[in-house]
């Protein structure tokens, strides 16, 4: 049972994953696609900052009293992939207006049916 | 300067990127693009001289020293790549410069050699860098240019098929994102060297196994391996001329060396094969991919992009099952086709773009008779299309043989069979195009004349590729031999 709390982390970010991509591949509507993929990708920060935790490390700050820290790596990671996923959530959504002037509708079934009419 | 080859690469494009977007001008962005795809060409020819004896360079980025810094390590493979890769660009500009205009607002052409730059650098980064994370960070760079290139276009379905690309590309490299990170959990360590040395100790924990298959579907996405391929055909038919022509060749490829590079440096053949038993399934995929590409090639008769489009997926399965076998003759034979169908399939995309920018549509009607009114461009495409399907005497040919060879030697008798068949289908598929156009008539469809030289050039560069590596075969033979022994590291199935 300790174990399982141990690892709760990763399995909130088992569940965020799952929950991002069942979102990205089941919803047609395509503002939807970008919030599952962004859950997706929530729950891979989650699991790099989780890693960086040494157990009865402090945080990482050189100080006379502490001698174990836990590792700042990832966390730096993390911040570039942050920093590409907002990249990729302003660019997915730049696109959904385009789409929509031009078709006017964001529902992949919607604009199928559009392009077939052609 | 010599010392500094490795990241000039990478910095050359990255700092040209910016300059254009200030100057905010179509024309100065395009010789901006321009001379820095040749300067990088350069710079790449230069390293592959200096690493053809078999040695590597390593370049600490800020005197770092590895494994702690970022390190950027130039061997054979990469060598080759990033050659590929610079000249592709500088070859694809001249015919950039002539088609584009059709293609994307006047107003935007600046930002598309800005993202043309920017795609560039990614490509060259995850090739010449030494460390996973920075692949990722690359891959990235390279993919979020790509989405915009494809959008571009003024197509409207260009927007929806850079929609999708955008969903699956960042799927597979969240997934490749995710395996870097557990492999760092049990190895705590993300350069490449290093990681390789320490993955072994611990490569019998359920992390570090997760990780790799993490990173093997990631890269699969990324270079379209069926039945992870759906995104490909959408971008390369509706992206524009130049752009489809570029990514053919350079963006598949640079995923197909990243799988080579994390299978066989950094996992190593024994673990991936041995324990893993992954060469099998990655086949097997292959020849579905080629077998699906090829049919459904077959049956886009009237869309020539597309049935183009879908055919690459077919090579890329080649890819695949050369990798996969894990024997050094198949293993090189997957290594030459990376280069060759670079040359080939970019030429053919030119050349139909050259035809359609000479006001035809891509549709095979159209195309009839075209032979006898731009006939530089069509003997190219012609060449080109000869290439694609393995005819002797050409580049393709030689790959495909080895491939072919290997198979058997594996006793895989049945994907080698699948590769020879689906080499008939090419035949079939090329052959019914290239019937419409030297044997029709030209109609009143058909334009009058070539066009333009920037148009024709660099396509007669490539034929000429084509022919010339299907000839001297002496030099790449030995090159993808060496270096497909040297990965493979005396690994026997």
């Amino acid at each position: 049972m300790v174990e399982q709390i141990g690892v709760f982390n990763y399995w909130i970010v088992i569940a965020l994953m799952m929950t991002g991509l069942y979102v990205v591949i089941s919803c047609r509507n395509m503002v939807k696609k970008i919030i599952g993929l962004n859950l997706f990708q929530g729950s891979v920060f989650i699991l790099y900052i989780s890693m960086g935790k040494v157990e009865g490390g402090t945080a990482p700050i050189l100080a006379s009293d502490f001698t174990s820290y836990s590792n700042p790596l990832p966390h730096v990671l993390i911040l570039t992939a942050i920093v590409v996923g907002v990249a990729t959530t302003a660019l997915g959504l730049a696109l959904i207006v385009r789409i929509h002037d031009r078709y006017g509708t964001v529902e992949e079934d919607a604009i199928q049916n559009l392009d077939r009419e052609v | 300067m010599e010392a500094h080859l490795p990241v000039l690469v990478v910095l050359g494009p990255l700092m040209a990127a910016p300059l254009a977007v200030m100057f905010a001008n179509a024309r100065l962005a395009w010789w901006l693009a321009f001379l820095v795809s040749i300067a990088c060409a350069w710079f790449a020819v230069n390293l592959l001289l200096l690493v053809q004896d078999g040695g590597a360079i390593s370049y600490e980025l800020g005197q770092w020293p590895a494994p702690w810094g970022i390190e950027l390590k130039v061997d054979r493979l990469n060598a080759i790549v990033l050659t590929l890769v610079s000249a592709m660009s500088a070859i694809v500009l001249p015919f950039a410069a002539a088609s584009v205009s059709d293609e994307v607002a006047p107003d935007r052409t600046y930002l598309f050699y800005t993202c043309w730059m920017l795609c560039l650098c990614g490509l060259l980064g995850i090739t010449v860098t030494g460390d996973a994370f920075n692949v990722f960070v690359f891959l990235e760079v390279s993919s979020l240019s790509t989405y915009v290139l494809v959008s571009l276009s003024q197509r409207r379905e260009a927007l929806v098929a850079a929609f999708r690309y955008l969903i699956m590309g960042t799927v597979g490299a969240t997934f490749i994102l995710i395996g870097i990170g557990l492999i760092y959990m049990m190895t705590g360590t993300l350069n490449m060297a290093d990681m390789a040395e320490r993955i072994q100790a611990t490569s019998h924990l359920r992390p570090v196994q997760a990780g790799i298959a993490f990173i093997l579907v990631g890269i699969a996405v990324k270079m379209a391996l069926f039945p992870v391929h759906m995104w490909l055909p959408g971008a390369y038919t509706h992206a524009p001329m130049a752009v489809t022509a570029f990514l053919a060749a350079t963006a598949t490829k640079v995923a197909v060396y990243l799988l080579v590079r994390f299978t066989f440096t950094i996992f190593g053949a024994e673990l991936i094969f041995g324990t893993m038993q992954v060469g099998m399934p990655l086949a097997l995929l292959g020849g579905a991919a080629a077998l699906v590409g090829s049919l459904m090639a077959l049956s886009h008769g009237t869309d020539v992009k597309r049935v183009l489009a879908y055919s690459s997926l077919a090579q890329i399965g080649y890819m695949a099952v050369g990798i996969g076998t894990g024997m050094v003759l198949a293993f090189a034979g997957a290594l030459l086709h990376l280069v060759n169908h670079a040359i080939m399939k970019s030429a053919l995309f030119m050349a139909l773009g050259a035809a359609r920018k000479q006001g035809r549509d891509d549709t095979l009607d159209p195309l009839a008779g075209a032979g006898r009114r731009m006939p530089i461009t069509m003997t190219c495409f012609s060449i080109a299309g000869a290439s694609l399907v393995g005819i002797p005497l050409t580049a393709g040919f030689l790959s495909k043989w080895y491939l072919v060879v290997g198979t058997f030697e594996r006793g895989w008798w049945a994907l080698a069979i699948l590769t020879i068949i689906t080499s008939l289908m090419a035949a079939l598929y090329m052959g019914r195009i290239l019937e419409r156009i030297w044997m029709h008539e030209p109609d009143a469809g058909t334009p009058t004349s070539e066009g333009s030289w920037l148009m024709w050039l660099p396509l007669v560069v490539l034929a000429v590729a084509n022919l010339y590596f299907g000839i001297e075969t002496e030099f790449t033979a030995t090159v993808t031999l060496e270096a497909a022994r040297e990965l493979l590291g005396g690994w026997k199935p």
